[in-house]
């Protein structure tokens, strides 16, 4: 097979190889197994590792030898494939040796060039008429073919190829171009005599210089290109190569392939979190920016997540690994992005119809040019229909057109990733930037999503208060009555064990504690026990209106006072609401609480319109009201209970899927639980469509003036045609802005993070 | 004269050539499909996937086998928009990109620039 001649020539010392082995369970199982290995030629080593059931081979053996033979042995062998990151390590090295290829090949090729082009320029004698030039330029054609073979070869063998499949490529315009001049060249060299005196010149430096230009346009475009990738290089070099593993109560450094789920793993201070998997034992701070783009670590103690590529900052952690390999979150975020990285943008449909019939077009065009300077033009026209037919088919790039969307959107996806924004595809990015409403959905999102005290409201001792009715919820199932528990804790009070504790249902909760009778509960509560109200009415009102829950507290059958509770606004939701403003969107909030309390939040974070009081499945009907409105709905929602509004948004944002959320669920993911994200996302995608268009706009332009440039236009007006190697000049660079262009994108930068960063300090 | 009617007529008929091969030609029904088996690869090099037609059966999710022997950047993706699946090939490794199941039809693949192009059948 070609790929092992492939490996055997690569320079690689002595690899390790690991197989999975199945069915190897006793002691006599090893020595079996080893033996059927080592007899496989190329092994020098063969070690299995009972606990993990590994086999590792050191040598240069065929991975299918091995596994042939320790399956004739009775048991079954997989290679474990080698890790993207080392996967990606062989490809910069490919991608270095390609590059310093074409850089030779660039040199060779100019190398011969410009002395011509020099000789030409100052002599004058490029014309072929007495014996001894003939016979000179017959030498310089020789060196000329050396160096179209030498440094041109690749043009003219993918030309051929792609010929015999009914397919032309950039390499069929550069093999056309400079095999046409130099033909014709040999044709004056050899033959003189068929052509009129002013048109026996010969164009070998227009070959040579052509390949060695188009050569060192493709290596500056290969380093280009290196650096779109950076993001997804960034993310792959999250992943540690070993992971340290208790065995027996030792801890082994073993490397990252052969954790499997279920293994105990120490992490150290500042190291790198392996695998996904629980805390067992320990506590300290993680920083998750890397996934996140969440810039404050996070406090994680006994039975909290941990994540693969994270950073362990000052405790020592024991965890459990619960998935390895492809299963990790990092391994999931790197694949959706390169799947993102390569998808289609709609917008780059036109561009995508005619980069497939571009170089045969771009052929009949040169064919058409060039007869029209034959048939018409002036003297020297054998000259100039060379120059012309030469010109056109190079200047054409159709590389250009082609990359001018990949190449962002490559980019562009790659940056969302840093900052935790994780694109779908192509089409949710395009849809990101044209959106013009923002439904949101408010609790998580806009609120924390879990209620708060916020006011306690008494003429007597307010921590005294709170003890009682905190001591009197803590038998309470109801999500308010944690609030007020949690406020009591905060506030370090000491509960008393209720009695007589009873839930009286929609009116709240009574009972005795500490020898008092307390009772918490709406108005409804307090009529039933004959309390009178006047005193702490106004208040209550006062809080209700703020969109907060209000409660009455009452102790020995008096009011004593009021508390109130609400889902408190995110402190970064108003920020984050005026950035989307800013962004031109329209905001929505969705809710299923009541008007009161939604237009309470409303009021606070500027929101104008509000839907309140929905059911789960209202969501979905209204984001299709205003779909059918014409306008380009978002939604953002948790992921879980909004996925079919989600789904019916033209994109959806999945907010908060730092925890659990499948992160495949939505068009646009955001890592981080903020609102922040939306607005980054929507920048970045906007940042990312202006990038696209410049791209096309540019290669269209370039492909349009330089056409009709190099088939003469300009003759009119300058008396000179554009000469071959200016043509094959500007091809080789085009392509390399477009990438360039792409590249600018790196430096783009959320708005909201300077403010973020400066609060992290 | 006689030059100059040859010339054109070269021209001309090149011009037919061009449309005939990169236009009509490949738009006849040609070369059978190759079906994809456990050992079908498909070669990446200088310009082409080889084959560059490939069967699988509908209804059922399959596994392409890619080998990309061009070091060219254009050959390193490898993408089927209509099925919304993308692989990046490794250069000189083989690349296993798995494909949904899909409805019978001819899809496209290519690589990003579309240089590379190769078509999927579903039957
Ligand atoms: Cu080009």
């Amino acid at each position: 097979m070609a790929e092992s001649s492939n490996r055997a020539a690569h320079p690689t010392e002595k690899a390790i190889q690991v197989f999975r082995l199945q069915g190897a369970n006793c002691a006599s199982c090893v020595n079996k197994i080893e033996r059927a290995a080592k007899e496989v030629s190329g092994v020098e080593v063969a070690t299995v590792n009972l606990a993990d059931r590994t086999l590792s081979i050191r040598g240069d053996a065929e991975a299918a030898a091995v596994t042939a033979a320790v399956e004739a042995a009775g048991y079954g062998a997989e290679i474990v494939r080698a890790s993207a990151r080392e996967l990606r390590e062989r490809q910069r090295a490919e991608e270095q040796r390609h590059y310093h290829q074409l850089l030779w090949r660039a040199a060779l090729a100019l190398g011969l060039g410009v002395p011509l082009m020099g000789w030409g320029m100052i002599t004058g004698e490029v014309g072929v008429n007495t014996t001894f030039q003939q016979v000179a330029w017959g030498l310089v054609g020789g060196l000329t073919l050396v160096v179209l073979v030498f440094c041109g070869g690749h043009f003219f063998s993918g030309a051929w190829r792609a010929f015999r499949h009914h397919g032309a490529t950039m390499d069929t315009l550069v093999a056309l171009g400079t095999g046409t001049a130099w033909l014709f060249s040999m044709l004056v060299v050899g033959v003189p005599q068929l052509l009129p005196e002013s048109a026996r010149h010969v164009y070998f430096e227009a070959s040579a210089m052509i390949i060695g230009l188009i050569n060192l346009g493709q290596a500056m475009e290969v380093r280009a290109r290196g650096r779109t990738s950076a993001a997804v290089e960034k993310l792959l070099e999250l992943q540690d190569v070993t992971a340290r593993v208790m065995r027996d109560g030792e801890e082994v450094d073993v490397p990252l392939e052969e954790v499997q789920v279920g293994n105990q793993l120490r992490v150290r201070p500042g190291e790198k979190i392996p695998v996904d998997g629980r805390i067992l034992d320990g506590s300290s701070t993680v920083d998750e920016s890397m996934l996140t783009g969440e810039p404050l670590p996070v406090k994680k103690n006994k039975g909290d997540r941990l994540n693969a590529g994270t950073l362990n900052k000052n405790g020592s952690l024991l965890f459990e690994a619960e998935k390895v390999g492809a299963e990790t979150r990092l391994a999931q975020i790197i694949e959706l992005v390169k799947n993102a990285q390569s998808s289609r943008v709609p917008i780059a449909r036109l561009a995508d119809t005619i980069s497939s019939i571009f170089v045969p077009t771009v052929m009949v065009l040169a064919i058409v040019a060039a007869l029209f300077w034959f048939n018409w033009g002036p003297e020297p026209r054998a000259a100039h229909t060379l120059v012309v037919l030469t010109s056109v088919l190079i200047i054409a790039c159709p590389c250009a057109l082609g990359l001018a969307t990949p190449m962002s959107v490559m980019v562009g996806v790659g940056k969302g990733a840093e900052y935790g924004v994780l694109v779908r595809n192509g089409k949710a990015l395009q849809q990101a930037s044209e959106l013009t409403t923002l439904v949101v959905d408010k609790t998580g999102t806009l609120t924390e999503g879990a209620p708060k005290l916020t006011d306690i409201e008494t003429d007597s001792d307010a921590d005294e208060l709170l003890m009682l009715l905190a001591s009197l919820e803590s038998k309470s199932e109801h999500p308010l009555a944690e609030a007020i528990v949690d406020a009591a804790r905060d506030k370090k009070l000491a509960l008393y064990d209720a009695e007589n504790f009873e839930a009286v249902t929609a009116h709240g909760v009574r009972g005795r504690v500490h020898g008092k009778r307390v009772l918490l509960g709406n108005r409804k509560l307090m009529k039933r026990e004959n309390i009178a109200l006047e005193k702490w009415q106004a208040c209550a009102e006062a809080l209700s209106a703020k969109g907060r829950t209000a409660m009455y507290a009452a102790v020995d059958g008096e009011l004593a006072g009021v508390i109130a509770v609400a889902d408190p606004i995110r402190k970064d939701a108003k920020e984050a609401i005026t950035r989307l403003k800013k962004l031109g969107l329209s905001i929505e909030m969705l809710t299923g609480d009541n008007q009161a309390t939604a237009a309470a939040v409303a009021r606070e974070l500027g929101i104008a319109r509000v839907h309140a009081d929905l059911l789960p499945e209202d969501k979905e009907k209204i984001v299709g009201e205003l779909q059918q409105k014409g306008t380009h709905v978002g939604m953002v929602g948790d992921g879980i209970n909004d996925a079919p509004a989600l789904a019916r948004a033209d994109v959806g944002f999945a907010i908060g899927a730092g925890t659990d959320v499948a992160i495949e669920t939505a068009d646009i993911t955001l890592m981080r639980s903020s609102l922040h994200g939306v607005a980054d996302a929507i920048e970045l995608s906007k940042s990312t469509l202006r990038n696209i268009k410049q791209n096309l706009f540019g290669a269209f332009i370039y492909n349009i003036l330089g056409i009709p440039i190099a088939a003469g236009a300009l003759y009119p007006l300058t008396g000179i045609l554009l000469s071959p190697v200016i043509a094959g000049a500007a091809m080789a660079f085009s392509s390399v802005t477009v990438v360039s262009n792409a590249n600018r994108l790196r430096w783009f930068k959320p708005a909201s993070v300077a403010s973020d960063r400066k609060e992290a300090k | 004269m006689t030059v100059e009617i040859l010339v054109n007529l070269l021209g001309l008929g090149a011009i037919s050539g061009i449309i005939w091969w990169f236009w009509v030609a490949p738009k006849r029904p040609h070369a059978e499909a190759v079906a994809v088996e456990e050992k079908l690869r498909i070669h990446v090099r200088g310009g082409v996937y080889e084959p560059d037609r490939v069967r699988i059966k509908a209804g059922e999710s399959a596994t392409l086998h890619f080998i990309r022997e061009d070091p060219t950047p254009c050959a390193e993706w490898v993408l089927f928009p209509d099925l919304e699946v993308s692989a990046q090939l490794a250069v000189n490794e083989e690349t296993t990109v798995r494909l949904p199941a899909s409805e019978v039809g001819e899809y496209s693949f290519h690589c990003q620039m579309q240089m590379y192009r190769g078509t999927l059948v579903v039957e």
